[in-house]
C-alpha cells in the first residue's frame, strides 16, 4: 500500500519536471531511431541469421543451431581465407605507415603552394573511383608490356612480370593507394601538435638530423601513426570494392566471401556467420590495440 | 677584445628587410637585452646567432672566429624558447639530459650534472615529472637548465618570461640574474618590456624596424635617450618643442614661458626630452593646467595642458599638499635633467 503511494508521488514528481527531464530524449530521439533503425537492428538480424539452418533445396530454416560457425572453425578453407583477410590488411597498413609517415613530415615542411597541391595529390585516391583506380594499377602491372613490370624486369630486378589481378600483392598496392590519405592526415594532425621550435631546440643541443627524426619527432607523432593504423587495418580488413575487382571470385577475402555466400551460393546464413565474425574480429583488435596505445601514452599525451 | 660581435648582420626574407646594419660587440659574461616592439626583428636576430637562420649580409663571430661557418648544432649555444620547446614524451631529467646525451657525456657524470643543474633552478625532486604535469612556471625552469647544463658559450633567451604572470615574473627575473651572475654566462635577452631588460641587463639594446636606435646602460638609455622612439619606448616621457632664441647677446632655449641659457652645439627648433618625475611644480616655467590628478599610493600622477601641449608629471608622495584639477600652474625642470634633440616633436 505505502509503496504504491511512493509510486504514485514519485510518477507525480516525475511528471513535474519532465519537460526538462524528456527534452533531451525528445531531441535524441530521431537520430537514435535511425541509429536502431539501420544499424543496430540489421546487426542483431545477421546474428540471428548465422545460427539458422540452410539447405540447397529446403532454403532457410529459422531454427538454432551451431551448423554454420561449427563449418567455420573446423574447415580450414575459413581459416586460411581470414588469415588472409588480415595479412593484406596487416601489410596494407605497414605500408601505409612506413610511406605515409615520412610523406606527412616532408608535406608538412613544405611551403604554402606546394603544400596544398600535394594535399590533393593525396587525397586524390579518394576522389576516384575505385574501378578506375584499381583498373590504373591493373594496367601499370598488365603482364609483359605493364609499365611497372617493363622497368623493373629492364633493371634486372625480377625475371619474370609480376602478376597483378588475382594476387595478394595486386590487392595490398591497391589498398594501399587508397588507403594512404587516412594515415597522412592521421600523422599530419600529430604534426600540427608538434612545437614549431621543437626541432631547433634538439638541434642547438647538438642533435643531427637523423637523431632529431628519432628521439624527438617520431616519439610524438607515433600516436598518430597508431591511430593511423587502426584506421586502415579496420578500413582494409573490411574492404569490398578493391578486393573484389582485384580478387574477383578467384582469390577471396572475408568481404567478398560474405558477398558470395550471399548473393552467389545464396547461403544466407554461412554468410552471416562470416560477416559476424570479420566484424567481431576487427571489434576486439581495434578496442585491444587502443587500450594499449592509450595506456603507453596515457602519461605523455591527454 | 669582445667575445660576440655582430658585425652589419642583415636580413631579408624576400624584399622585406627584417633586420639591417646590426652591430653590437658583447663582452664576455655580459647581460645584454635586445628590447623593442613586437616584429622589430628580435627573434629574427636571436636566430641568426643560434644558427637557424643565415644572415643575408654581415659577420657574427664568436672570440673572433666566423660563428656563420658552424653548423648550428656545433654552436654549443643555449637556448631558451618563448614556448619552451620542452620534448614531452620525456621527463624532466631527460629533457636536461639530452644535450649531454648528444655529448656523449658518461653516464655517472650526466646524471650528476642533470641533477645539479634541477637543483640550481629550484626543481629537485621534479626529475621524474612530464612537461604537461608541470605548470608554466616550471616549464620555463626545465627550459633553463636544458639550455644551461651543457654549459653553454652564450645563452640565448626569447621572450623567456612572457607566458608567466605578473608575480611570477618578477620573481622569475631576480632568479635568472642570480643564476647569470653565478655562473657567469654571456646571455642575451629579448624582450619587448622595458622593465624586464632594464632591471636584469648590463646593457640595452633598442631596437625598432630592424634597426638598432641605442645602445646603452639601462640607465643611459632612459635618460638619455638617442632618439625619440627610445625616450617614448623606455617608460614615460614629455616631449616639447622648443627653439633656440639668438635675439640677444646670451642665446636662450624657450619653451612657451620656460627658457634656460641654450646649450652649445644647437640651432632652430628643437625637441626638449623630459621624463615626468623630473617635473616639478614652480614660480615660473611652462604655463599649464592640471586636466586630471591620479592618485597612486607612492606618488601622484598629474596629466596637464600647457602652452607646449599635453604633459604629464609624477610627484612622490611625501606629505605635501598637492595642485587640484583645474589649478593653473607652472612646470620647471633643470637643464641637467633634460636631453635635447635637434628637430620638431616626433
Ligand atoms: N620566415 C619569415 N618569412 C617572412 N617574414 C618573416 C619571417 N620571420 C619573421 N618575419 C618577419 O620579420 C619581422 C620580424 O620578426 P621577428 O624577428 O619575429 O620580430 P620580434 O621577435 O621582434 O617580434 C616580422 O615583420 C615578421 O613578420
Ligand atoms: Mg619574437
Amino acid at each position: 500500500m505505502s509503496a504504491a503511494a511512493d509510486t504514485a508521488a514519485a510518477n507525480a514528481a516525475a511528471t513535474a519536471d519532465a519537460p526538462t527531464a524528456r527534452a533531451p530524449w525528445a531531441l535524441a530521439a530521431p537520430a537514435l531511431m535511425l541509429f536502431i533503425g539501420v544499424l543496430v537492428i540489421p546487426l542483431a538480424m545477421t546474428v540471428m541469421l548465422s545460427f539458422h539452418d540452410w539447405g540447397q533445396y529446403k532454403g532457410i530454416e529459422p531454427v538454432f543451431i551451431l551448423k554454420n560457425w561449427h563449418e567455420i572453425a573446423t574447415d580450414p578453407y575459413y581459416a586460411e581465407m581470414f588469415w588472409r583477410t588480415f595479412r593484406i590488411a596487416a601489410l596494407t597498413t605497414l605500408i601505409t605507415a612506413v610511406l605515409g609517415a615520412p610523406e606527412a613530415y616532408i608535406l608538412n615542411r613544405m611551403s604554402g603552394r606546394w603544400k596544398s597541391f600535394f594535399l590533393l595529390v593525396i587525397l586524390g585516391p579518394l576522389l576516384i573511383s575505385v574501378v578506375a583506380r584499381t583498373l590504373g594499377w591493373a594496367l601499370l602491372f598488365g603482364g609483359n608490356n605493364g609499365l611497372v613490370n617493363k622497368l623493373l624486369m629492364s633493371l634486372g630486378l625480377i625475371g619474370s612480370p609480376l602478376r597483378f589481378m588475382f594476387t595478394e600483392t595486386g590487392m595490398v598496392v591497391a589498398l594501399a593507394h587508397v588507403m594512404m590519405p587516412f594515415m597522412v592526415l592521421s600523422v599530419w594532425a600529430a604534426l600540427q601538435r608538434l612545437d614549431p621550435q621543437i626541432e631547433n631546440a634538439a638541434l642547438s643541443l647538438g642533435a643531427s638530423p637523423p637523431t632529431i627524426i628519432r628521439r624527438i619527432v617520431m616519439p610524438q607523432i607515433m600516436p598518430g601513426v597508431l591511430s593511423g593504423a587502426i584506421i586502415v587495418f579496420s578500413l582494409s580488413a573490411s574492404a569490398f570494392a578493391t578486393p573484389a575487382i582485384i580478387g574477383g571470385r578467384r582469390l577471396k577475402v572475408a568481404a567478398t566471401l560474405a558477398y558470395d555466400e550471399f548473393l552467389n551460393t545464396l547461403n544466407w546464413p554461412l554468410g552471416a556467420a562470416v560477416a559476424t565474425l570479420l566484424l567481431v574480429a576487427l571489434v576486439l583488435i581495434v578496442v585491444g590495440s587502443n587500450a594499449l596505445i592509450e595506456r603507453r601514452y596515457a602519461e605523455v599525451f591527454r | 677584445m669582445a667575445y660576440l660581435e655582430l658585425d652589419r648582420v642583415a636580413k631579408q626574407f624576400g624584399a622585406q628587410t627584417v633586420v639591417d646594419d646590426f652591430s653590437l660587440a658583447v663582452g664576455k659574461g655580459e647581460f645584454v637585452s635586445f628590447l623593442g616592439p613586437s616584429g622589430c626583428g628580435k627573434t629574427t636576430t636571436l636566430q641568426m646567432i643560434a644558427g637557424f637562420l643565415d644572415p643575408s649580409r654581415g659577420a657574427i663571430r664568436l672570440e673572433g672566429r666566423d660563428l656563420t661557418a658552424v653548423h648550428p648544432a656545433r654552436r654549443g649555444l643555449g637556448i631558451v624558447f618563448q614556448s619552451y620547446a620542452l620534448f614531452p614524451h620525456m621527463t624532466a631529467a631527460e629533457n636536461v639530459a639530452f644535450g649531454l646525451e648528444m655529448r656523449r657525456v658518461p653516464r655517472a657524470e650526466r646524471a650528476e650534472r642533470v641533477r645539479a643543474a634541477l637543483a640550481m633552478v629550484g626543481l629537485a625532486g621534479y626529475e621524474e615529472r612530464y612537461p604537461r604535469r608541470m605548470s608554466g612556471g616550471q616549464q620555463q625552469r626545465v627550459a633553463l637548465a636544458r639550455a644551461l647544463v651543457i654549459r653553454p658559450s652564450v645563452l640565448l633567451l626569447d621572450e623567456p618570461l612572457s607566458n608567466l604572470d605578473a608575480k611570477l615574473r618578477e620573481g622569475m627575473q631576480i632568479e635568472l640574474r642570480q643564476i647569470q651572475r653565478t655562473l657567469g654566462t654571456t646571455t642575451i635577452l629579448v624582450t619587448h618590456d622595458q622593465n624586464e631588460a632594464m632591471s636584469l641587463s648590463d646593457r640595452i639594446v633598442v631596437m625598432s624596424q630592424g634597426r638598432i636606435e641605442q645602445i646603452g646602460t639601462p640607465q643611459e638609455t632612459y635618460e638619455q635617450p638617442a632618439s625619440a622612439f627610445v625616450s617614448q619606448f623606455l617608460g614615460k616621457t614629455n616631449d616639447f618643442a622648443a627653439t633656440i632664441d639668438r635675439t640677444n647677446a646670451s642665446a636662450r632655449l624657450v619653451a612657451g614661458s620656460w627658457s634656460a641659457p641654450a646649450p652649445a652645439g644647437f640651432s632652430g627648433p628643437v625637441t626638449i626630452s623630459i621624463r615626468p618625475e623630473r617635473i616639478g611644480f614652480g614660480d615660473a616655467g611652462l604655463a599649464a593646467k592640471i586636466v586630471t590628478r591620479i592618485f597612486q599610493g607612492n606618488h601622484w600622477l598629474f596629466q596637464c595642458e600647457s602652452e607646449c601641449g599635453p604633459a604629464i608629471v609624477i610627484r612622490q608622495n611625501d606629505g605635501q599638499t598637492q595642485p587640484a584639477e583645474g589649478d593653473a600652474v607652472r612646470l620647471a625642470w633643470r637643464v641637467d635633467d633634460m636631453s635635447l634633440r635637434a628637430g620638431g616633436a616626433a
